[in-house]
């Protein structure tokens, strides 16, 4: 350390920095709990709101390190702060619940978008100037690849979830061989680059990286798309830490640190709930796509025989029941229901039933995705119940509805030699009685029939999860009176 | 390699086992929102396009910076509002017109 003092200001915005370092921590710490999540966010974009003023402090103040910015630059940055900033509250304000998996993707693209930018910036500057060091160049590298494949990669993934791209793993001949040879182009484009500078070889790896991020996610099938979204996350993180290194900036190594850190663990916490490896799902290849989206009655089921029932009889099932467990599953996002869900569980509550939320993990589109949509719909979240804590429960329950869910509960995963063997999965047959709620026979992601659906216990329900629920709802009403 | 680097390197690993602490101890029922608010967490690289900007002396500079800052900015602000009307909505109990129909046998246990 050479023990050189800094001056007042650059030792200002260093302090407010490690405040806003502070509240990130804090921020995820009171993420924890529903009761403090909220507070826990404020206080994250507080500290976030501190430390982008400090920097637009630093940059009109024009200290020696920096140079005072050119008016250009200025309204540069100005103009797309703005844009941003809009684009990012509309789309923000304006999503509906269903789709906040597909606007997180996309807000995490353009994150590692940003990231890879201002790597390519500085290197310019840097390499204009004949100042690079492999302390610079090491990072900017890895920053813009990690960040071109983030940002195509994300956008593929918002892609499929949107529907635009189908959900189905996407491969084409000789498609391995060009994610392997843009993989190869990025890497060694990199080292080179490293050992000897030159800008339009950066935009070759800026190049082959974006076209490996769109390779890497097309093979990869619609129900593994949260895994991911949360993976490019964590690589967002790593981005923009990368890019901390590049500007010699610490909060934006503190806080890509914090957020690769905790996309890694997220990501690994989900492949588990689907008992498949991280590499394994980034390979491909995996199930049929989106069922729910391509929707059509007419699929049968191949020699499962099913008990068909009407509104009215679930009704009656579900008014004099004791203990009943709600099973949601993406049918029930897809059809718009959670309303008539909540609705209906508030109903019963109110009758003195028991009524719980049964949520798998990988319940809706991405991790905790289910809680979000049933928050929506006023299902007070000591009723939404995970898979450990609910599954002792199915025993002593009368009825387990099965709304829109598939194969998180198909007993077929506890026997080895099938696609979801060795799965987590909700014990719904375990319930005295059940009632599923669907829209037709159709298989779910993994392309099998549900053995829950020949169970004898077991009475279905054909109907969209609105009409259906709404049907039930009266039908409840008239006998409650 | 600097001091400088050297130090950095040093924040860098403590702030991913921070990460790692912290984060690993959420529950299930907020992985969405919580995911959400590390998206938006990232979008501090938004410092890093401000920082940029003080840099950039050339009409690709220029364009690059209006790219970066629209793409953090829309990170950044996107990320915090969108988590925190997902946060806004989970309540421990049903909103006020359930809620009063649950607080009134209360109060008039209350009376008797």
């Amino acid at each position: 350390m050479s023990g050189e003092a800094l001056p007042l200001l650059d030792t200002l915005v260093r302090v407010v920095y490690l405040g806003a370092a502070v509240t990130f921590v804090l921020g995820l710490h009171l993420m924890r709990s529903p009761a403090t999540a909220r507070r826990g966010n404020l206080l994250s974009a507080s500290g976030m709101a501190a430390a982008v003023l400090a920097t637009v402090v630093l940059l009109l103040a024009g200290d020696g390190d920096h140079g005072r910015v050119v008016p250009l630059a200025g309204v540069a940055l100005l103009a797309g702060t703005v844009v941003g900033s809009l684009a990012g509250l509309v789309g923000a304000r304006r999503v509906q619940m269903t789709a906040m998996p597909q606007l997180v993707s996309v807000f995490n693209a353009v994150g590692g978008g940003a990231a890879a930018v201002v790597a390519i910036v500085d290197f310019q500057r840097l390499h204009g100037d004949g100042a690079l060091t492999a302390g610079v160049s090491v990072p900017v590298v890895l920053d813009v690849v990690i960040g071109a494949v983030t940002f195509s990669g994300s956008l593929v993934a918002a892609g499929k979830l949107q529907g635009w791209v189908s959900g189905a793993p996407i491969a084409f001949p000789g498609s391995r061989l060009a994610s392997i040879v843009s993989a190869a182009v990025a890497v060694v484009g990199g080292v080179v680059v490293i050992a000897s500078p030159s800008t339009w070889l950066l935009w070759v790896v800026v190049l082959a990286a974006l076209a490996f991020g769109v390779l890497m996610v097309l093979p990869i099938g619609g129900a593994d798309m949260p895994v991911v979204v949360s993976l490019l996350n964590a690589f967002t993180g790593l981005a923009v830490a990368m890019a901390g290194f590049v500007v010699d900036n610490q909060i934006m190594i503190i806080a890509g640190a914090l957020v690769g850190a905790s996309g890694a663990i997220l990501t690994q916490q989900m492949a588990e709930a689907m008992n498949r490896s991280v590499l394994s799902i980034m390979v491909g290849g995996f199930g049929t796509g989106d069922a729910v989206a391509g929707g059509d009655a007419a699929a049968g089921p191949q020699g499962l025989e099913v008990r068909r029932v009407g509104a009215e009889d679930v009704a009656i099932q579900l008014a004099y029941a004791r203990k009943v467990i709600i099973v949601p599953g993406y049918g029930l996002a897809a059809a718009q229901a959670q309303r008539e869900c909540g609705e209906l569980g508030q109903l019963l509550t109110d009758r003195g039933i028991t009524v719980y939320y049964a949520v798998h993990p990988v319940a809706g589109r991405m991790p905790g995705h289910m809680n979000v949509l049933l928050a929506e719909a006023d299902v007070p979240y000591p009723q939404l119940l995970e898979m450990d804590e609910v599954n002792p429960e199915f025993e002593t329950a009368d009825v387990a509805l099965v709304v829109g869910a598939n194969d998180v509960t198909n007993p077929a995963a506890r026997r080895p030699g099938n696609a979801i063997s060795g799965m987590p999965i909700l014990d719904v047959d375990h319930a005295r009685s059940i009632v599923v709620i669907k829209r037709s026979l159709g298989h779910g992601y993994a392309g099998l029939d549900n053995e829950l659906y020949g169970d004898p216990k077991t009475s279905m329900l054909l109907a969209d999860a609105k009409k259906g629920l709404a049907q039930i709802l009266a039908g409840v009403k008239s006998y409650v009176g | 390699m600097s001091a400088e680097l050297l130090s950095n390197l040093a924040l860098f690993v403590l702030a991913l086992l921070v990460g790692f602490e912290v984060i690993s101890k959420i529950p299930a029922t907020l992985h969405t929102p919580m995911m959400s608010g590390a998206n938006s967490i990232h979008g501090v690289v938004l410092v890093g396009a401000i920082l940029v900007a003080a840099v950039a002396d050339d009409p690709l500079a220029y364009v690059l910076t209006f790219v970066a800052a629209a793409f953090a900015a829309m990170n950044v602000v996107g990320g915090y509002v969108v988590t925190d009307r997902m946060l806004e909505m989970f309540k421990a109990r049903p909103r006020p017109a359930a809620a009063v129909a649950d607080a009134a046998p209360t109060e008039d246990g209350a009376a008797r």
